[in-house]
């Protein structure tokens, strides 16, 4: 970084100092917080730091251990299945209310701010709203048992197999509003003039919805996967509210995991492998995106 | 991996079509009120609306009963005698920890994080967003490149190093440093949503100013910044909400004297000594909730707006 200008742009020479002294905080945080930090975390993964990280390496050791731990396990199967669920019925069910709210309806700003408001909300108001809802001596199960259903029984958050889906209901309550912003976004920058020629050439509504309009949202479908996926590798506060990882560790994540290692049970090594596959998951997930836009966008035209 | 121009598109796509959202019906001729199909479509509507509506009438209803109340029926029952005992516990009595002086001790450590640290995040990724518009040097489109492809680094892999600076600077478990987290945290996607929004803006505007001999700051205080409200409006929303919001820098980075609301909410209701009290906790979120809910039904559209460009922070 001498006081070189940019090619094509001859009016700025060296007097471009100013922009390099405001962009020293971005600077700063790209290089020592972004790259340093992230560089910093995983090599070392590769030591057996305990309370306080020191420089002895122990090779892969810690993420042998890692996916020997029942709890990791079961932390990655609950993040994948609830990515997946959670990806999956987002979509649906954002794509729906959005292709609902479409139909020139009346009150479209009434609905809008009820779907939206819960994603105004904190994960940790969200889950203590469902902690509360799910609740088997007062919330749903009690309700349909006093109503004559005695055997009924909706315990999620009290049972092991199902917990996980106990969280993805909050989680779906909150997010699915966002979704359906921008999927109705999507609808609303398609031309008006598809509908009408489907309308004439006598295409069913959900045919023209499934072979026209939904591919030519692509983009919106491919920003919105991004975006609720990145969201997922982090969910965090929403397990520590309803559950705390319980019963026993059955709705334990990853980022749970990580945080519990480096700040509860000192066990920093652990805690930065675990962090690592996180990043690595991540990757898997950007990469792809990348190649989508830039690959598959390209060719298309 | 992704770089700045997918990025880009992706928030430029989001910032092109984000603002049609508020239009409303157009076009065709409205069919008969009581179609079958109206009565479908209302009737999905609604009852999805229902849906989404019932847990915020659940908080209100338990936060306004007292405990009997709660003990005998169920949680959908509206309250027989209203009383605002659980509110005043919630705000001025709830303990966590050692402290009994309820949310009110959270409440203004949020508000004491939050300010700072809107202000500061705002004020840097302005500038930088002006800088990278407009003052581009060798070296500062790969900055950013980092520093959005950082926005997808999960923070856990980040956390433990900034604990280790903070730690040896000396303002680890402070306010102070939670501020700078969030100012960091929140740089690349603001300084993403300034940039475009300073590129959009027209470029012989910049030339006359240089012209006629403005320089850096001249150009940013007197001619870019009264030309950008709504998009500080916008990046203040998204900061606001998401910062009064987290938990996991705050439970990270401060001390149970310093808890942002957030926080202190979570050990309120989850701690595991004492009778629960069910309407204190309701309350008590409510509380917690109010901040992001007035600023989301009163900024309205640009809510929509701020947080489809911010999405990405998660």
């Amino acid at each position: 970084m001498t006081g070189q200008a940019q090619a094509g742009r001859p009016n700025k020479l060296l007097r471009n100092l100013n922009a390099k002294i405001a962009s020293i905080p971005m600077i700063l945080t790209a290089l020592v917080i972004f790259v340093g930090g992230t560089f910093w975390t995983v090599f070392y993964s590769f030591t057996n730091s305990k309370l306080l990280p020191r420089l002895s390496f122990v090779g892969i050791d810690q993420y042998e251990r890692l996916w020997a731990a029942p709890r990791w396990v079961t932390a990655i199967e609950n993040l994948a299945l609830y990515g997946v669920l959670s990806l999956i019925f987002s979509l649906v069910i954002g794509f729906m209310l959005a292709a609902l709210m479409d139909q020139k309806i009346r009150f479209e700003n009434t609905f809008r701010t009820i779907f939206l408001y819960p994603f105004a909300l904190s994960f940790i108001v969200t889950g203590l709203v469902w902690q509360w809802v799910l609740n088997p001596d007062f919330g749903i199960q009690s309700v349909v048992r006093s109503m004559g259903w005695t055997s009924f029984t909706f315990n999620p958050l009290y049972t092991p197999e199902i917990v996980i889906y106990g969280i993805l209901i909050a989680a779906l309550w909150q997010g699915t509003g966002l979704v359906m912003c921008l999927m109705l976004a999507g609808l609303r920058g398609i031309d008006e003039d598809i509908w009408k020629a489907a309308r004439v050439d006598g295409i069913p509504m959900w045919k023209t919805y499934l072979l026209i309009v939904i591919p030519m949202m692509r983009p919106v479908f491919i920003t919105t996967i991004v975006i609720i996926a990145s969201g997922i590798v982090k969910v965090y506060d929403l397990v520590v509210a309803q559950t705390s990882g319980g019963p026993g560790i059955s709705s334990e994540v990853p980022a749970k995991y990580v945080y519990d290692y480096m700040f509860q049970a000192q066990n920093l090594g652990q805690g930065f492998a675990a962090s690592t596959m996180m990043l690595v998951t991540v990757a898997i997930i950007i990469v792809p995106w990348a190649y989508l836009e830039f690959g598959g966008g390209r060719k298309r035209g | 991996m992704a770089d700045v121009g997918t990025l880009n598109t992706t928030v430029a796509g989001i910032d092109a079509v984000a603002p049609r959202l508020g239009e409303g019906p157009s076009g065709a001729k409205p069919r008969p009120a009581l179609s079958s199909r109206n009565i479908m479509l209302y009737g999905t509507l609604t009852i999805a609306a229902l849906y989404y509506l019932l847990p915020l009438y659940v908080m209100v209803v338990t936060s306004l009963k007292g405990m009997p109340e709660i003990r005998l029926g169920n949680i959908f029952s509206p309250p027989m005698e209203i009383t605002f005992e659980p509110w005043v516990k919630a705000w001025a009595e709830a303990c966590t920890g050692l402290n009994c002086d309820g949310l009110s001790r959270g409440f203004w450590n949020s508000v004491r994080i939050t300010v700072p640290s809107v202000i500061i995040s705002i004020a840097i990724a302005s500038v930088n967003g002006y800088a990278l518009a407009n003052w581009r040097f060798r070296g500062s489109e790969l900055f950013f490149s980092i520093l959005i492809i950082g926005a997808f680094i999960p923070y856990q892999v980040m956390i433990y190093p900034i604990v280790i600076i903070l730690r040896e600077i000396g303002i680890y478990g402070t306010l102070t440093g939670l501020v700078i987290v969030h100012s960091i945290f929140g740089m690349p996607i603001l300084t993403l949503l300034f940039r475009n929004y300073f590129v959009s803006l027209p470029e012989e505007l910049f030339k006359a100013a240089r012209v006629d001999g403005a320089g850096f700051w001249q150009i940013f205080l007197k001619i870019m910044l009264p030309m950008s409200l709504p998009i500080f409006v916008v990046a203040m929303i998204l900061q606001v909400t998401g910062i009064w919001n987290d938990f996991l820098f705050g439970v990270v980075f401060t001390r149970p004297d310093t808890y942002p609301m957030t926080v202190q909410l979570n050990n309120i209701v989850n701690s595991v000594q004492g009778v629960k009290e069910y309407n204190v906790n309701m309350a008590a979120t409510i509380l917690t909730g109010l901040v992001p809910l007035i600023v989301y039904f009163v900024s309205g559209r640009l809510f929509v707006r701020g947080i489809a460009a911010g999405a990405v922070k998660g």
